[in-house]
């Protein structure tokens, strides 16, 4: 029997050449991601390897930050020299290092900040006895020594043109400084290599404007021999028990901390890449499975007759999965090539898009070759499973009868019950989800992926209405073609159900991210309008706080007419944690709107704070209840409702009088400043309050459209990421329409051949076979744009706790182009199954029995 | 049997009426080398407007390869091939493809319907693909008179081997081609149909002054023609005018005793 099966693989290469595509393109994004990752995971811990070699314990303080992203209060505690001294003085203590370091930006001769803002850093220079730092190395004049001196990195001073004694503006979160630049350094430090820039300060310069004058972020500490870090840490522990936020750390655990968060990151990135991988192989199960059906449709007489002379039922179903094991182990072994090549790909195309992205050779463990190989394998004997099962049905007699055997209306029939009651099931579980209130995710994520098979089983008995419709349409355009090709359309609809099936899929998801997307947009668009007077607002690019002074500097601003800091604390409100934001009490109602649902907006005015719906419902709370805030600082603040306000995205929960949270924050977060202008959002405007600011890069203005994107952003970018990946997907079921066409221009050589002879010519047989693909495809693109709407519609219905005022938008432009696309698409695959239709020889066909 | 097509044949009215389709000097060869055969060796042949022709000869003669040389749907290595007026000779592909759909009509021994259509549509199809509009008084004479009129919507699975090609028939006649070309159109059916079929033939050219060529192994099926061809080797070697069943059957004896001998 397995001789059976390697013969039959030979005998139908040709026709197996798609499914082995197919097989192979998914296995080779399997690969690729394994690959990819495994690479980016050994180049980063490369990169990272010799991070924590010069010492042996770590103090820090994670609060120490000028602009960092701790909500908190502000360091009452600091690591100082005292602390340092301290610690030097411990018995094991060879040396330490006191760091101070934090955000800092370096802006190019354009004033455009040099590298990402979330990796542009700084640090203190630590002269020795001869003028140099051992840890920066300059390589060209020397380091700083006094204020308004600075030294660079060399890929950052090539990258802004500087050369030594050039002026370069720095910048943190305040206005953008002037420095002369003394000195340019190499370091292995892996930010750096990775793309980012280091300004080095001198210390008392770097605790000025990063911390507070004698305050240090961080102290390294170098045992004495024979002293075990672990020991030292004993040691040093004591000393800087004065605050629980400081963390005392050894080396080792340093690396270990950093190599599972390297790992965590390319760990989630290669699930995101597998993710997709699963959806090109689950669409190829479609292409697979459908390629045996025909097969095995097409060797009914031959199997029969191996049932006759004694093949037992088993024995035929072994075949035939022996061949899928073949074919599929082929393929995987070119799937890992491809693979490999993809990997490398990858990485060369998101180096191109981050210089900094750390490289190396090529990864391909074991574990990828394996796991590949086996995915092959198995994807493709699952997929041939049930027409293994159907050829073992064969009967005998099969061999003796002639003719095409009809599809059985009963299996369908089993088929379609089957699928009415998963779909009703997944629907009806996704409208519950909709409809309740808790819990909406619990009813939809299982009522989404049923509802999608469900109608994907009963794509079959969909087909056939679904084809008809288009029908009057095709015959008055194309005529007999046309006809022809509905007609064939809809002849095997397990067939046509297969392969629209593996077009669905890809459709679906794409259609249910496009209509989540464009609903976000357009809810935060609205929301933002809505609840928000201000013309502009004013904010670090990387999340950071802004600097105390840059409101007030905005508020002198020429054109400007109100002005409030949106200011953060992460506070506890009755107990329990809440992100507390506070706005100025005289301008707050210039800048915002508040639709009040109870009391007034105005009771912040009186130091009273107002709180959104959801927190009011959550909490128990309405106008005149006793809020009990508890601050950053462990201290306690009674407060009273003054009022209640609609959920609103662009506002946290509570919010607050700026001077009720300086009270016991000093110094605030600042997440951005509001600002309006005496004639709106003008370029004017914006260039005052630029100038205002110190020209920082890193400082953004956005109007309305550019706060609306800003929240949207996100999910457009993860969107395009997801397009490309979905493209994959797409491009496997397209293989499935070329393999699927291909099929039956062969088993329909006599009808074509027939038709020939009456007298249809080439041109009309090319069209028949392009547009039974066209209309395939667009039925596969209607139904996955029909549940992906749908799904979005319920995934929307979800979002509302977040977005309260979103609603499902369909972007009817871009659902149409979807629709032409699938259209085109099925005419491109059509392509080659027409032109061998178009080659037919009649008298070849006539004649064959 | 013979009788009675000998009595539809009375009926034929006049006599031919010029020349539907010709072959001149026609050699048709296959292979080359050693492995070369020549199908058709230098083949003079002319069918009479409104005559039923029947093609006989032994296995191998080269029946259906003048056949499709005929309807241009083969190609000639030397010679000249004409259908009514048109040289088709040095046509191209789209050209032939024209020629087949406006001027000839086709039945061919099995598989002869599209599975997807029913019989009405299988009968106007050459109609639709040239996007001609069916005569409906003579569409519905043909079909009436090839008796279909209860089975237009049936598609061809739930139709008998006779009624499929009954059907044929009917299309064949459907778009009144200047020339229906028929090899072994009755080979696959029992005798019973096969007579149906063949009297729908005969009454075509009686009543309706069709053209028809036939390619058949059957003595009883030549009979009803009124001029038969006999080829052997590639070679018209014999015809025959208002042939019976016997006067055939001897005359193609005499092919298998040359065979023996
Ligand atoms: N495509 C081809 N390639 C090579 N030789 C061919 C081809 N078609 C026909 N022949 C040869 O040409 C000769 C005539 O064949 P043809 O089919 O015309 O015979 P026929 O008279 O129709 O026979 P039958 O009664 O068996 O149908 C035969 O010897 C056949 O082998
Ligand atoms: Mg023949």
């Amino acid at each position: 029997m397995y001789r059976t099966a390697l013969r039959n693989l030979l005998a139908h290469k040709g026709r197996l050449l798609m499914t082995a595509l197919a097989i192979m393109l998914g296995t080779a994004f399997v690969a690729g991601s394994m690959v990819f990752s495994d690479t980016v995971d050994q180049a980063t811990r490369n990169s990272y390897s010799t991070s924590f070699d010069d010492l042996s314990v770590m103090v820090s303080d994670p609060a120490a930050s000028a602009s960092g992203g701790f909500r908190g209060q502000r360091s009452s505690a600091e690591l100082n020299e005292e602390t340092v001294a301290k610690i030097a003085a411990l018995p094991g203590v060879a040396k330490t290092r006191a760091v101070v370091g934090d955000f800092t930006g370096v802006a190019d001769k354009q004033n455009k900040l040099i590298g990402p803002a979330w990796s542009a850093r700084s640090a203190n220079f630590v002269p020795d006895a001869s003028g140099n730092d051992p840890r920066y190395p300059m390589v060209q004049g020397r380091g700083p020594r006094a204020a308004g001196e600075i030294a660079l990195d060399r890929k950052t001073a090539e990258s802004g043109g500087y050369r030594v004694g050039d002026t370069v503006r720095i910048a943190i979160n305040g206005p953008a400084v002037n420095t002369q630049l003394t000195g340019i350094f190499t370091t292995t430090d892996p930010m750096v290599a990775g793309g980012g820039s280091l300004t080095l300060l001198d210390t008392a310069s770097a605790q000025q404007q990063l911390l507070t004058p004698g305050q240090f972020s961080s102290i390294e500490v170098t045992a004495k021999p024979g002293i075990s870090a672990q020991a030292l840490r004993e040691q040093v522990a004591p000393v800087v028990a004065y605050s629980k936020r400081f963390t005392v750390q050894t080396a080792e655990q340093l690396r270990t901390e950093q190599s599972t968060m390297i790992a965590r990151r390319t760990h989630s990135l290669e699930q995101v890449l597998l993710a997709f991988a699963a959806i090109s192989l689950f669409v190829g199960i479609f292409i697979i499975a459908n390629t045996f059906t025909m097969l095995i449709a097409q060797r009914t007489k031959e199997l029969a007759l191996l049932r006759a002379i004694g093949a037992a039922r088993a024995q035929v179903t072994k075949s035939v999965l022996a061949e899928a094991a073949l074919i599929g182990l082929v393929s995987a072994a070119g799937g890992l090539l491809v693979g490999i090549g993809v990997g490398a790909g990858l990485q060369w195309g998101l180096k191109s898009v981050n210089r900094g992205m750390p490289t190396g050779s090529l990864v391909v463990s074991p574990g990828t070759a394996v796991t590949v190989l086996a995915v092959g394998v198995l994807v493709t004997m699952v997929s041939a499973l049930l027409p293994a099962v159907r050829a073992s049905r064969i009967a005998p007699v099969a061999a003796m009868s002639s003719g095409d055997q009809p599809t059985t209306p009963k299996g369908l029939r089993i088929r379609n019950s089957i699928g009415t009651v998963i779909t009703v099931l997944g629907l009806g579980l996704i409208m519950l989800g909709v409809v309740s209130d808790h819990s909406k995710q619990q009813f939809i994520r299982p009522g989404a992926p049923l509802a999608a098979i469900g109608i994907l089983i009963l794509l079959p008995v969909l087909s056939r209405p679904a084809i008809s419709l288009a029908g009057p349409a095709l015959v008055r355009l194309f005529g007999t073609p046309g006809k022809l090709a509905r007609l064939n359309a809809v002849r095997s609809p397990r067939r046509t159900a297969a392969t629209a099936g593996a077009i669905a899929i890809g459709l679906t998801l794409v259609t249910a991210m496009t209509v989540i997307g464009t609903s976000v947009t357009d809810a935060t668009t609205r929301s933002v309008n809505a609840s928000v007077k201000a013309d502009l607002a004013v904010a670090m690019s990387n999340g950071h706080g802004l600097a105390a002074q840059v409101p007030a500097d905005i508020a002198k601003a020429p054109g400007v007419t109100s002005v409030s800091a949106v200011t953060s604390m992460n506070a506890k409100v009755n107990g329990n944690p809440h992100t507390v934001e506070g706005l100025d009490a005289d301008t707050f109602d210039q800048l915002v709107k508040l639709s009040m649902t109870a009391g007034s907006a105005d009771a912040l005015k009186q130091g009273q704070a107002l709180i959104d719906s959801g927190l009011a419902t959550s909490e128990g709370l309405h106008t005149g209840s006793a809020l009990k805030l508890t601050n950053p600082d462990g201290t306690e603040t009674a407060l009273t409702v003054g009022g209640v306000f609609e959920n609103n995205q662009q506002l946290s929960p509570i919010l607050l009088a700026n001077s009720v949270i300086t009270a016991h924050n000093p110094q605030p977060f600042i997440v951005r400043t509001l600002v309006k202008g005496t004639a709106g959002a003008t370029r004017a405007l914006k260039q005052a309050i630029a100038d205002a600011t110190g020209n920082n890069p890193v400082i953004v203005i956005r109007d309305k459209q550019g706060m609306a994107d800003d929240y949207s952003s996100t999910v457009n970018a993860a969107m395009s990421l997801l397009y490309v990946m979905l493209g994959m997907s797409v491009l496997v079921a397209v293989l499935g329409v070329v393999n699927t066409m291909a099929m039956s221009v062969f088993e329909r050589k006599r009808e074509i051949g027939l038709l020939r002879a009456l007298g249809l010519d080439r041109t009309g047989v090319r069209r028949m076979v392009r547009l039974e693909s066209a209309v395939v495809s667009v039925f596969g693109a209607v139904v996955g744009m029909a549940l992906g709407s749908y799904l979005a519609w319920a995934a929307v219905s979800t979002l509302s706790e977040q977005l309260p005022n979103i609603s499902t938008v369909l972007p009817v432009g871009e659902l149409l182009l979807f629709l032409v696309t699938a259209g085109a698409v099925g005419i491109v695959a059509g392509l080659w199954p027409a032109r061998q239709a178009a080659g037919t020889d009649i008298l070849h066909s006539i004649n064959a029995s | 049997m013979s009788t009675a097509s000998a009595i539809l044949r009375s009926v034929t009215p006049g006599g031919p009426s010029g020349i539907a389709a010709s072959a001149r000097e026609v050699t048709k060869a296959y292979g080359v080398g050693e492995t070369r055969v020549t199908a058709l060796n230098r083949v003079d042949v002319d069918i009479h407007r409104g005559q039923f022709t029947a093609i006989m000869g032994p296995s191998g003669s080269g029946k259906s390869t003048l056949m499709h040389c005929l309807a241009g749907l083969d190609t000639v290595s030397t010679g000249h091939i004409r259908i009514g007026d048109t040289e088709i000779t040095d046509l191209n592909d789209k050209q032939l493809t024209q020629l087949r759909r406006d001027k000839i009509g086709f039945i061919f021994q099995a598989f002869n319907l599209l599975p997807t259509l029913n019989a009405i549509e299988n009968i106007t199809l050459p109609m639709d693909i040239a996007g001609r509009k069916a005569d409906q008084a003579w569409l519905d004479q043909v079909v009436s008179t090839v008796g279909l009129a209860d089975r237009l919507k049936h598609r061809p699975a739930q139709l008998s081997g006779g009624q499929q090609q009954r059907v044929a028939v009917a299309r064949a006649l459907a778009s009144r081609p200047e020339i229906i070309f028929g090899d072994e159109p009755t080979g696959n059916l029992d005798s019973r149909s096969g007579a149906e079929v063949l009297d729908f033939l005969r009454r075509s050219v009686n009543e309706l002054q069709q053209t028809i060529v036939m390619v058949t192994h059957d003595p009883n099926a030549a009979s009803y023609a009124d001029r038969v061809l006999f080829l052997a080797d590639g070679r018209i070697v014999d015809e025959m005018h208002n042939p019976t069943a016997d006067a055939v059957l001897d005359r193609m004896r005499r092919f298998d005793g040359k065979r023996t001998s």
